[in-house]
């Protein structure tokens, strides 16, 4: 009996659950479907489908605070905040182009549960770091809450955080508080030319260790465009500020050659092109996400490239690494092993085809002891294992 | 008596004393291992006074491997352990346990690694929190959660509270600026999260662990993340004829797109106690005084004291300081970070309260607090983090005077509920600990609080690690673990299926 259950709020997820619990019948959660193909396949026979779990529940924007459940639209609430003057501040990726499907797509929900930050994660924090609160159910089919709809909360531990990046394995979450943020009033981005990947992450660690407030560093090697790499470091904020601190950053990396300036409008392209993973978008190989320390990312690549054949470029001032094998296959212990030579971190297999992820390690692999704990964590909130099994680690 | 009670001493555990004390001195040799009575005082309290405690022995490990060792011999002995870091806790989530090993972890006082490049720094835990900024500061670097401890707490107590300070509403808390754990588990596993890098690679237990209290593990080694220090910071003094205007002024700031690096406010009680103290030049005929610090680069700061300035006319601000210099901007401050010892002068006792509000709510509250002080027969004075809507009423008693505790502490409570009541939290950065332990309940449902241990039994599943702080009722794992379910047809006919 294969089913798809679409609830329209908290109770009726909550019912679910429970008979799910009850018949040990796994369930796979999803929202739009959007990051379907991001992860490892989930083995269930029925899906739990958010999508109706919809609306802003409260939004007061001199609080800097938004409630929402968790099957309301991505682009809803952005345009929202943005109608009010505000954003998200972590800037969340789209992955539609990388999959080759519709941009805009996408939930909350989902976005928290794969911790999806984009460009300004550098400056202001994860998805996870603007989670306040929320109200979910667990594995055993028991709606709970925690955390709350205040900035500054430590009472109790932190599940709203811990959620994040669980990929709906820990627990269904039904609503989320948000902390949102005054949106900028202008932006314009530094573009300095022709510096090589070693180069381009020292000027962007460079300019994070200034006070300029960069809240975006991203190095695109030539291979991307004109046959000529671009090192860009955006600045946001008041017109007068921004200004101030272009003329400071100039100053700064003046002595690195050649630059130019990207007003409001080349900024934003340039920015949602880095954000939404332009540069691989359009085609079929296996995309990598790399977590490093900044200036371990040009190290990382360089070691690669005597063994693979891949394009690459920088996020996060180095230290994200987007990396697609041009060759088709994933290398994963090549690149695993690259991770641990340049001082740890983590890789994870973003974009491959669905029996390829079945048959890999999609999330980087943990310790004895922190799987093993990670497992036990998994045990208290879904002990029958119904909740997206085998989504980010194969049988759990 | 105090009317917080902790968990019995388990006779069978005080009757082993000589044998778990021999069994710590053969893993921590020397000093490194306190059992007499007299020494052990130093360790019977924290920052929460009130309650005293002497432990079964006070060990201070030195390596890694002794914390893990120290932590086996316990879990395999079913000895239980408390956590402790400087002891600046306003909670008291030190306190120790008199069938408990105190475990201060403040031998573990070196920075291992400055790293400028990728701005971070990896310490010990037991560095404290201005040992941060003061190892990175003449690089033109810091660390920027500043709890007002930060000269004595210890980076390892800030990750077991979540700590914040006044800068939190730009720059964040603990949890957002620390990049990587070490950690070992009460079985002596170790354990490493995040590093210098972003991000989880699984679980993010890095979430977990921060304002987790001491108990789920012990942090041995922390990452935290450093930021190039503000060009420039000046600070506006505003005085308000009411709490409504000055709560109104602070929204007006937030709704014009400002963020700023600290925003605090004092009401007249606080205000003329640290006024006596300081002589800081606050106008003593407001009923509500705004400190805004402004922080960034010069054109940036220097536009934003006007907008702000404007702001605050706009809301009948009834007397306007700005600083021209960065003395009169420490002027202005000296008073703020004098409130705690200014309101210890006016009365021999207080209980500093720490419950967060929606900052509209702020109004109201105050009013209440007053109906409550009659109430109890107690004054209180309030310091407010603004930006965030993070109250500290200090609640004056004098604990020689029969009955004044007991009656500061349900004057508090009443607090805390109010604070609930609004839409607010028991505790915006000092932790649950003991003191709110009992109010738990007036926050969460039965269903939240044993979601929330049976993420304890994952890491803890004996309970060894500092129990009797923040769950009111103790229940086993085994007894959690326990699924209530219903075998039977479906039970949710109205939800549509495909």
């Amino acid at each position: 009996m294969d089913a798809t259950f679409k609830p329209g709020n908290a109770q009726e997820v909550e019912e679910a659950v429970k008979w799910a619990a009850a018949e040990t019948q796994p369930l796979e959660i999803i929202g739009q479907g959007s990051k379907r193909p991001f992860g490892r396949p989930v083995q269930a026979a029925h899906v739990l489908d958010l999508s109706g779990v919809t609306g802003i529940e409260s939004y007061e924007p001199a609080e800097l605070v938004l409630t929402a459940r968790a099957g309301t639209s991505i682009a809803v609430l952005e345009k929202l905040v943005e109608e009010n003057g505000q954003e998200l501040s972590f800037e969340p990726m789209d992955f539609g182009p990388l999959f080759g499907e519709e941009p805009g797509r996408g939930t909350i929900g989902g976005v928290l549960a794969a911790n999806l930050s984009g460009p300004r994660r550098i400056k202001a924090g994860a998805a996870r770091d603007h989670v306040l609160g929320l109200e979910a159910v667990s594995g055993r089919g028991e709606l709970f809450k925690s955390g709350g709809r205040v900035v500054k909360n430590v009472t109790g531990y932190d599940l709203p955080r811990t959620l994040c990046g669980s990929f709906g394995t820990l627990a269904v979450t039904t609503t989320v508080t948000l902390k949102v943020n005054p949106r900028p009033e202008t932006s314009a981005t530094l573009v300095l030319t022709g510096l090589d990947d070693q180069e381009g992450i020292q000027v962007l660690c460079d300019a994070m260790g200034s006070s300029a407030e960069v809240s975006g560093a991203a190095h695109l090697p030539e291979w991307i465009d004109d046959n000529r790499s671009r090192t860009v470091l955006r600045l946001e904020g008041f017109k007068s500020s921004v200004d101030y601190r272009m003329k400071a950053l100039q100053q700064r990396l003046g002595s690195y050659g050649a630059s130019y300036q990207l007003e409001e409008a080349g900024s934003k392209e340039l920015w949602d092109g880095i954000r939404n993973l332009a540069p691989f978008a359009g085609r079929r190989t296996p995309v990598w996400r790399i977590s490093v320390a900044p200036t371990a990312g040009p190290q990382l690549v360089a070691r690669l490239k005597s063994s693979i054949e891949l394009d690459a470029f920088y996020d996060w001032s180095g230290g994200l690494v987007w990396l697609t094998c041009t060759d088709g296959d994933i290398h994963q212990a090549r690149i695993r092993a690259a991770v641990d030579a340049v001082g740890g971190g983590h890789a994870t297999l973003v974009r491959a085809d669905s029996s390829v992820r079945s048959d890999s390690a999609v999330f980087h692999p943990q310790s004895a002891p922190l799987a093993a704990l990670s497992r036990r964590l998994k045990e208290q909130f879904d002990p029958k294992g119904i909740l997206n099994p085998g989504r980010m680690v194969s049988g759990v | 008596m105090t009317a917080i009670a902790m968990p019995a001493p388990d006779k069978a555990v005080l009757a082993r004393r000589q044998e778990i004390l021999k069994a710590l001195q053969a893993i921590v040799p020397g000093e490194g291992v306190i059992h007499d009575e007299r020494e052990m005082r130093a360790y019977e309290t924290d920052a929460l006074t009130a309650y005293r405690q002497l432990p079964l022995i006070v060990v201070l490990p030195e390596t890694v491997e002794q914390v893990s060792k120290v932590l086996k011999y316990c879990h395999d002995n079913d000895v239980k352990v408390v956590p402790r870091g400087a002891g600046t806790s306003l909670s008291g989530g030190a306190l120790p346990l008199g069938d408990g090993v105190l475990l201060s972890m403040m031998k573990f006082n070196r920075v291992l690694d400055i790293d400028y490049s990728n701005r971070a720094v990896v310490v010990q835990p037991g560095v404290t929190n201005l040992g941060i900024t003061r190892a990175v500061e003449h690089e033109g670097f810091y660390y920027a959660p500043d709890p007002s401890s930060q000269i004595a707490c210890s980076i390892g107590g800030n990750i077991a509270e979540n700590s914040g300070g006044v800068h939190c509403l730009k720059y964040g808390l603990t949890t957002n600026n620390v990049l990587g754990l070490e950690m070992v588990l009460v079985t002596g596993e170790v354990i490493r999260l995040g590093g210098k890098h972003l991000d989880s690679e699984g679980y993010d237990l890095l979430a977990l662990m921060t304002g987790s209290e001491g108990l789920l593990g012990v942090v041995t080694e922390v990452t935290v993340r450093i930021l190039q220090k503000p060009e420039t910071a000046r600070a506006l003094l505003i005085g308000f004829p009411t709490s409504e205007d000055g709560g109104r002024c602070v929204a007006d700031i937030i709704a014009a797109g400002i963020i700023p690096g600290g925003m605090e406010m004092m009401d007249k009680p606080a205000i003329h106690a640290a006024e006596d103290f300081v002589n800081a030049g606050y106008p003593r005929d407001v009923e509500a005084l705004l400190i805004v610090e402004l922080d960034g680069p010069e054109g940036e700061v220097d536009y934003l004291i006007d907008r702000v300035e404007e702001i605050a006319r706009a809301n009948q601000a009834s007397h306007i300081r700005i600083s021209e210099s960065e003395e009169e901007r420490m002027t202005f401050w000296a008073g703020r970070k004098a409130a705690f010892p200014a309101v210890g002068r006016i009365s021999p006792d207080y209980l500093c309260m720490d419950g967060t509000i929606p900052r509209r709510e702020l109004p109201k509250v105050l009013a209440r607090m007053r109906d409550l002080s009659g109430k109890h027969g107690l004054g209180v004075a309030n310091v407010f983090h603004a930006g965030d809507g993070n109250l500290h009423p200090l609640i004056l008693y004098d604990a020689n005077k029969p009955g004044e505790l007991e009656a500061a502490e349900a004057f508090g409570a009443d607090i805390l509920r109010l604070c609930v009541e609004v839409g607010g939290v028991l505790t915006g950065e000092h932790g649950v600990g003991i003191e709110k332990r009992d109010l738990m309940t007036d926050m969460f449902t039965d269903a939240d609080l044993k979601q929330q241990q049976r993420v304890k039994c994952a890491f803890d599943p004996k309970q060894l690690l500092n129990p009797g702080k923040v769950f009111p009722v103790l229940h086993r794992c085994a007894e959690l673990g326990k699924m209530h379910v219903h075998k039977g047809k479906l039970p949710f006919p109205d939800i549509p299926r495909f």
